[in-house]
Formats: structure tokens, sequence, C-alpha cells
């Protein structure tokens, strides 16, 4: 009896250790996504509270504790009230697999991709029950349209991911990031690098293909109609879904917690700060973008979706695997 | 579409040459206040918070003529008077509603005396209503507070009346 509350009282702290610096992080990066927009049209930014204003999302995050939730009369309430809390857990639980070095790993699961694949799009969940359940037309109209780019760059990105795998022959994440210590995958592969980003860009609804809150035509999206902490928790879960695709970037192509050389003053760094480092250079440019595009029109983003990404990555899938074959450099496990 | 054109659609040229600039602006000196510890300048006719003035010796400039009272178009003045000992007028009361004001400078502009006038504060907010209905002690503290200022203001302002 003791001797199961232990491993269990163990787990718990395991995931703390994960949970609580991946929700800090989300916090900065907040500020940072800020920041980065400011800079760009010469503006300061958040700078007020604490250094340099890294404590924003905190004082944010305690604005929106101490702000009312209202609970509109025609919803469906306990899905309106469960929509942003599948959201958040949805972001959160993915970071189970995610190895920050060859031992600091959560869940250290044979299929981690396919786990982190299949979580990310139980993700559009979340943002179709809020939207429907809020009763209102603005929420369902962002719900929709959310579901429909989320369920279609799912796909490209799928495509991608079985790129890289061929390369790889496991679907390990610890055996992705050890099979690019010669060679990250962003140089033979770099067009799929390209297209995985704009993919994820749309997947995380970030401009330009931010249509399921363009706030010209439809208030927020599906979140139109919350506040105080449940408005957060969206959020929370937003943020924590685009670390999740950055750090799937830096996984898939930049070599996850490898240092660029092999060689003496870049062997000191430790591996999880290598990991880190790459996050925050993909996410500094997932913010550029959003200062410099404007929104794509819902046609054009179906267009570029289906007619561009999808057949340009089965291409690129046909000529991967022509190659490896030809060159017999196929993985056999 | 010109064989340039898809070429550059394909490579995203025009998204890297936006991606360069907006990395080199993000360098470049800010545009903007860093508001509460650096301030614009503020012209010397500014229409700020209300003040009511009194001479160097102490006595209050008002007459309560009550010109502010009359031409305010927002009916935010409230003024009552009396008779002193002395046998001049003066006022027992002069509220404004803060949250009436459009801060039009219309009764500064009718004081024959240069009693209202609006200062170049516009830092008052509050947490409720109640604090924005000024009345006549309140009025005449911001002018005690002020003084300097709105007098090198007036001065500064009268070249241009």
């Amino acid at each position: 009896m003791l001797e199961n509350l232990n491993i269990l009282f163990n787990e718990v702290y395991k995931i703390l250790l994960l949970l609580i610096p991946v929700l800090v992080s989300v916090a900065m990066i907040v500020w940072l996504d800020r920041r980065v927009w400011a800079f760009v049209q010469k503006r300061r930014g958040p700078n007020v509270v604490g250094p340099f204003g890294l404590f924003q999302s905190l004082a944010d995050a305690l604005k929106y504790i101490f702000k009312e939730i209202i609970i509109p009369a025609s919803s469906n309430k306990i899905i309106f009230i469960l929509a942003p809390i599948v959201t958040m857990t949805l972001a959160l639980v993915s970071w189970a697999v995610i190895p920050f070095s060859e031992t600091y790993v959560l869940a250290d699961i044979n299929v981690g991709i396919l786990y982190l694949f299949a979580v990310s799009s139980l993700g559009v969940y979340g943002i179709i029950m809020g939207g429907w359940a809020s009763n209102s037309k603005y929420p369902f109209l962002g719900a929709i349209r959310s579901a429909a780019q989320m369920v279609s760059y799912e796909v490209s990105i799928g495509v991608i991911i079985i790129n890289v795998l061929l390369c790889v022959g496991s679907l390990n994440l610890k055996d992705i990031v050890l099979a690019q210590q010669d060679l990250w995958f962003i140089i033979p592969l770099f067009p799929m690098f390209v297209i995985f980003f704009i993919s994820a860009l749309a997947e995380t609804n970030r401009p330009p293909f931010d249509l399921p809150e363009a706030e010209a035509e439809l208030v927020a999206g599906y979140q139109t109609e919350y506040s105080g902490m449940m408005y957060a928790m969206f959020w929370l879960g937003e943020y924590a879904n685009i670390l999740l695709m950055c750090s799937m970037g830096s996984i898939l192509f930049l070599g996850g917690w490898l240092s660029p050389i092999n060689i003496y003053p870049f062997t000191l760094v430790p591996a999880p700060l290598w990991l880190i480092f790459k996050i925050l250079l993909l996410f500094i440019l997932f913010s550029l973008v959003k200062a410099i595009v404007p929104r794509y029109r819902y046609d054009q983003l179906m267009k570029l979706g289906w007619k561009i990404f999808l057949p340009f990555s089965l291409i690129w899938l046909i000529l991967t695997s022509s190659y490896l074959f030809y060159f017999n450099l196929l993985p056999v496990n | 579409m010109k064989i340039s054109r898809i070429i550059k659609t394909i490579f995203l040229i025009d998204f890297l040459n936006g991606l360069l600039i907006a990395i080199k602006e993000a360098f470049k000196s800010k545009k903007t206040l860093n508001y509460p510890f650096e301030k614009g300048k503020i012209s010397p006719r500014f229409r700020g918070e209300h003040a009511l003035r009194r001479y160097p010796n102490g006595e209050e400039r008002c007459i309560a003529c009550k010109l502010c009272e009359a031409v305010c178009p927002a009916q935010a003045i409230t003024i009552e008077s009396t008779e002193r000992e002395d046998g001049s007028r003066k006022t027992t009361r002069y509220d404004i509603d803060m949250l009436k004001c459009i801060y039009c400078g219309l009764c500064e502009e009718s004081c024959p005396v240069d009693a209202i006038v609006q200062g170049p504060n516009f830092e008052f907010s509050t947490e409720t209503r109640e604090e924005l209905y000024y009345n006549k002690q309140k009025l005449l503290d911001n002018g005690d507070r002020w003084e300097s200022v709105l007098a090198a203001n007036i001065k500064a302002d009268n070249p241009y009346r």
C-alpha cells in the first residue's frame, strides 16, 4: 500500500516538475509575443510590471482570476464550462512525450509522435464545444471555421511527419532526435520544414490564418462569450499549443536537444537548454510573422491547404521514399 | 502569371523581404513615449482638470457672475452666491460635475477675472463616480496646487487672444 503511494507521489512530482515550467513559460511567451510584435511596430510593448515587464502575464492572469465569469442564459452550461477545460488539458497533456534530453522525458512511449498528433487533433473539440455551447452566432461561425481549418492543415502536417518518419524508421521522439545526430532534417527536408511551419501557423490559429477569431468579422470567434478565468484558460491552451508546435518543429527538423556542432564549447551547454533555445527561435519567428502578414481570405486558406500543401508534400513524400529506396538508405530496425 | 511572379511566390521572396524589414525595424528607436514615466508636451491652451484661482493676497478671484454656469453647454456647473459683510459678491457653492463636463473650455473663455481655468492635468481618474463631483473646496485646492503653472500658461497664451 505504502509502496504504491510512494510510486504515485513520485509520478505526481514528475508531472508537476514538467507542468509548472510549461505554464510559467506560457506566461512568459505571451509577454515575448507582445514584445516582439510591439518592437516590429516600433512600440515599446508591456514594460512596466517587473523587469522589462516580464510579469505582465502574471498580472493579467491575476486580473482574469478576479473577473466575473459570465455564463450566457441560453448556453448549454455543462459544455460551455467544459470547453476551456478540454482545450487547456489537451494542450498540456501533449507535453508528456516531449523529450528535453536523452533522460528527461516524462513518458518515453514508442508511438510518441502519433500520440502528439492525436492529442493535437483532439484540440479542435475544445473550440467546437465552446463555439456550439455559446449558442450565439459569432462563436458558432468561428468554431466552424476553426474546425475546417484545423482538419485541413492536419492532413498536410500528417504527410510531413510521414516524410520525417521515413528517414528515421521509428515513431519514438527520442529516436527521431537521435537520428539527426549527423544531419538535422531541416537540411534534406527544407521545403517540408517551410510547409510544416506554415501549417503550424494555421493549426494554432495564428496570423495570417487567424480566421476563427478575425475580429473584424467575428468579434473574437469562439471566445466571444467567455470571460474571466474561462477566457484565460482558452488563452493558456492556445499558447501552450503554439509552444507545442514549436517544440514539435524543433524535434522533427532542428535536432531537438542536440547542439548544432558537436565540438567543445557547444557541448558544455546542457541538452534541455538547446531545445528551449530552438523553441524560442521558432516562437520568435511565429511572432514576427504575426507582425508582418495580413489575414488570408477563407477560400485562399482552403486553397493553400488542399491544392498546394497537400499535393506538394505528397510529391515530396514520393521523392523522399524513392531516394531512400534507390540509395538503399531506408532505416531497418 | 509571369514566370518571375511564380518564382517569387514559390520561394516566398516577398515574405522573406518583409521578414527582413521587420527585423531591421525592430532594432530601430521607438516612436512611442514611455508614457507613465515620460510625457508628451502640452500646449499652454490645454484644457484639462478645472481649477479656481486666487489673487496673490489669497482672495478668491471668482465674483459669482455665473457666466460660466450660463455658457456651459453640458450644464455641468452649479453656482450659488451671497453678499459678504464687506459688500462683495462671493460664491457659497461652486460645483462642477466632471462626468458631465465636455472639456470645451467655454467656462474659461467666459470668465472675466480668470478665476475658473482648465489646467494641464489630465490624470485625475478615480475609482468611483462620486469622486468626480468636484465642489468649491476641491477646485480651490486644485488652483493652489497648480497656480504657478496656470499663471505661466495664461501668460504664454495671452499674445494669441
